[in-house]
């Protein structure tokens, strides 16, 4: 490998670290998710380092050119990760729908029980309070 | 004999039906007065929860728009805490006629081994509906595919006009598949060895507002169902049990 490029694939690596390593302290990543990339780091770190290594692998399975392998492993990494996160949405879906019923139905008991009383806030619905929540946020920042 | 009589409750999923809720709900008084009426406004961005209060019925507001499934589990899952014996889902769009309740209600109760009756727009004499061809095709090739599943005729799988009993309220409280329900839920009644039948029934043309199934969905539609039937066979435990490992699932937190 040209070192040029090795020099380049080393700094990516380290900045990836650092980038990733940021975001988890600003909570902006969890912890779960920041493995994943630091991994991916690392590995680009090995491969960046270690030259013989790539060479080995395209070897190892008949690619001719390490660069073409480098790509099919990080495609393939990319894959997988895509797919990891379909699946958290998935699940992600599932929680809100079961809170959206949950405080739909809550909402609806609290609507019951206060039927008796006078309706002075008949339209007090989730989507008035959001906006009015929302509205007060603005305000403040303002 | 059951000391007390059985309650029951009408479930009208409602999405931006503003135009029609109060009629169903009216005609639901009028013609199936046993029965307790609830709507669920599924996110609706009109008038449907007040028009449904004004009516006299009781309005879930959900947040933002879940679809049909999760506006619809939601009504199981009020069934089921609340106790009701029977809970029959009645379309907000004026689709199924309240008067044709009492049918479904009849059957069920005459076959305790039944769980569910679904009002069927296909079974002879009843068949004034007409659906778009497109959409014929695929209720013959999903009926067709039941059938065979359920070893028992099947006309009208997408049918919504259903009566659930206690076995198949807290089974869909459970799990109530997502996106187009009908068809699935029918597979997940066989998984779970409950047994079901159609009545025929008249239904209309919907009155006002528009079908959740338009033609730009319904190849999504044919194809989400699909996949949904073929999954659906290779699951072993179709639901987690509470307390089971749980994967993609919101069974465990209702």
């Amino acid at each position: 490998m040209q070192f040029g490029a090795q020099l380049a694939s080393i700094v990516f690596a380290v900045l990836v670290f650092a980038l990733v390593f940021e975001m988890v302290r600003r909570r902006r990543l969890h912890e779960r998710y920041a493995i994943v990339w630091l991994g991916a780091a690392f590995a680009l770190l090995v491969l960046a380092v270690w030259t013989g290594l790539l060479e080995a692998i395209s070897d190892l399975v008949g690619i001719k050119t390490p660069s073409n392998a480098f790509f099919v492993i990080a495609f393939a990494f990319l894959l997988m990760l895509v797919l990891h996160f379909s699946s958290a949405v998935s699940k992600l879906s599932d929680e809100t729908r079961v809170l959206a019923q949950r405080l739909a139905l809550l909402q609806q008991r609290l609507d019951a029980l206060g039927a008796d009383r006078p309706p002075d806030h008949d339209e007090d619905d989730l989507v008035g309070d959001q906006r009015s929540s929302r509205g007060s946020l603005t305000g403040s920042k303002r | 004999m059951e000391l007390r009589s059985p309650t029951f409750l009408a479930v009208v999923p409602a999405y931006n039906e503003a135009g029609s809720v109060a009629r169903v709900i009216g005609a639901l008084h009028e013609q199936a007065p046993q029965f307790d009426v609830i709507v669920i406004d599924d996110g609706s961005t009109d008038e449907t929860a007040a028009r449904a209060r004004e009516a006299g019925a009781s309005v879930v507001r959900m947040p933002f728009n879940l679809g049909i499934g999760g506006a619809v589990q939601t009504g199981f899952v009020y069934a089921r805490d609340h106790g009701y014996d029977y809970m029959a889902q009645v379309d907000g769009d004026g689709q199924h006629d309240p008067s044709e309740l009492t049918r479904l209600v009849l059957t069920l109760r005459d076959e305790p081994s039944l769980d569910m009756v679904c009002g069927s727009r296909f079974i002879s004499t009843a068949g004034e509906y007409q659906a778009p061809l497109s959409r014929r095709t695929g209720i013959r090739l999903f009926a067709f595919m039941l059938s065979k599943i359920l070893r028992q005729p099947i006309t009208d799988p997408t049918s919504g006009f259903r009566l659930y009993n206690r076995r198949a309220i807290s089974l869909f409280a459970a799990d109530y598949p997502h996106d187009y329900p009908e068809v699935e839920a029918v597979l997940m009644l066989h998984a779970h060895r409950l047994r079901m039948t159609e009545v025929a029934v008249r239904m209309h043309h919907r009155e006002t507002g528009s079908s959740s199934i338009t033609k730009m969905r319904s190849g999504y539609y044919m194809i989400k169902v699909s996949l949904s039937l073929a999954v659906g066979l290779l699951r072993r435990r179709p639901v987690i049990d509470s307390g089971g490992p749980a994967a993609v699932s919101a069974t465990r937190a209702i």
